[in-house]
């Protein structure tokens, strides 16, 4: 679940950003603790804080003095919006780096995530 | 930053050698941190140093301000779980988890039973008759019921199986959750506790070679993999820490970020980039030293010393 290369609370922070995402935790519905966080991914409370405080200074999260963190209104438009922008960098870019290298045409890749995208027959 | 812990000019000389050579460093309050380095290097000596079971040959400590020689009120607020912690002959752990009661004024029994439950320890048994690991649980039942406001575990896993080191980190996790403390972890499986550890302390030959933050250690260096002529001419005049290859293929590991158009640049050479983990760091920095005679005579003086 955790890997390399990545600062460690931008993991969690993606991890919460995706429970919001796939509509695990609703808006306005109270988010992780800290301490459940560091306790779950195993990891240092300062980390899971650092995760935390990422996403409400993106304004995903906010809190609630003496309750604890709440996923904001619209938290789930806000996070969709910024993974969008990232497809294409983080999966169409070395998607087509590896066709070049292994010399695939940008059309051959289009026909196979066609291919790919369509049901399977059984 | 709240300091618990401060030392300064640090020495210590066993006869003909250094095992501490002019050592400065702080410990922040409510911290976690690995305290991390070879066998020999000089940590148990630090340590015992810092809980005034050893005197410095020269230097200055401060516990909580005070110098903690001979100071109860220090002394209390501490706790050194000791790699091979001597009891008496006729002790059962049943003993050494009573005194320790005595001697923690914030101990907490409830926490101590559910350790020795879930670290199944024999509590009638001698300390004598224990094994390897379950006298390790004993030590670490003992760091963690305590509550101490500083607690330094040196090597606390020995004979502790997978599975049991699990059930250590996982309660000194929640435990330092709910009750912050000052946590110094000595340890050689830095892969297993590098995401429990908030700072890193790296002791090398007596002086300290590396004091930041666990999130900025693993950033420090970077690995290249590729044709090995590609790869020397991208790093030229990089602080090389690695160098190994086969055939023409070349990994190199180096000091230091990229820039986001030098990663470009690399990539489109066809030079893969990859991250370094903290002990494969650890492990680089401190294999350039190759122990000589010296080391070794430090290693067994600390070890007699146990």
């Amino acid at each position: 679940m955790i890997e390399e290369g990545k600062p460690l609370f931008v993991q969690i922070a993606e991890q919460v950003g995706d429970s919001i995402v796939d509509g695990s935790i609703a808006e306005e519905a109270q988010a992780p603790s800290t301490n459940e966080l560091a306790a779950f991914y195993r990891i240092n409370p300062a980390t899971a804080a650092k995760g935390v405080n990422m996403l409400v200074d993106k304004g995903v999260l906010y809190k609630r003095r003496g309750i604890g963190m709440f996923v904001a209104a619209g938290a789930r438009d806000l996070l969709l919006r910024e993974r969008r922008n990232d497809f294409a960098l983080r999966y169409v870019q070395p998607l087509l780096a590896e066709a070049r290298r292994i010399g695939l045409e940008p059309d051959d890749v289009v026909s196979l995530i066609r291919a790919g995208a369509e049901p399977a027959t059984p | 930053m709240d300091s618990v812990i401060e030392v300064r000019n640090l020495t210590k000389r066993y006869k003909d050698v250094l095992a501490l050579d002019d050592v400065g460093f702080d410990i922040r309050k409510d911290t976690i941190y690995g305290f991390l380095g070879r066998n020999g290097a000089g940590k148990t000596t630090a340590m015992s140093i810092l809980t005034a079971q050893n005197l410095p040959s020269s230097g200055q400590v401060r516990v909580f301000g005070e110098d903690p020689y001979e100071n109860a009120r220090v002394l209390s607020r501490m706790c050194f779980v000791r790699e091979s912690q001597k009891y008496p002959d006729d002790a059962t752990s049943r003993h050494a988890l009573a005194s320790a009661r005595l001697f923690f004024p914030r101990w907490d029994q409830e926490l101590a039973d559910d350790l020795v439950e879930e670290f199944q320890l024999p509590l009638k048994r001698t300390i004598k008759k224990l094994s390897r690991g379950q006298l390790s649980a004993v030590g670490v039942i003992i760091g963690l019921a305590s509550r101490a406001e500083i607690t330094f575990f040196d090597e606390p896993y020995l004979g502790l199986d997978a599975v049991a080191r699990q059930i250590f980190y996982d309660r000194l996790l929640t435990d330092y959750a709910e009750h912050p403390r000052t946590v110094v972890l000595s340890s050689h499986l830095i892969d297993e506790v590098s995401n429990l550890i908030e700072r890193v302390l790296v002791i090398d030959g007596g002086r300290i070679i590396m004091d930041e933050s666990t999130e900025d250690a693993r950033a420090l260096a970077t690995n290249v993999v590729g044709d090995a002529a590609t790869v020397e001419r991208a790093l030229h005049g990089r602080e090389v820490i690695h160098r190994e290859s086969l055939g023409r293929v070349a990994s190199v590991t180096f000091l230091g970020r990229l820039d986001a158009a030098e990663r470009d640049a690399l990539a489109s050479a066809g030079i893969d980039l990859a991250p370094v983990s903290l002990q494969q760091l650890i492990v680089r920095l401190t294999q350039q030293r190759t122990p000589g005679r010296d080391a070794f005579a430090a290693a067994a003086q600390e070890g007699s010393l146990r």
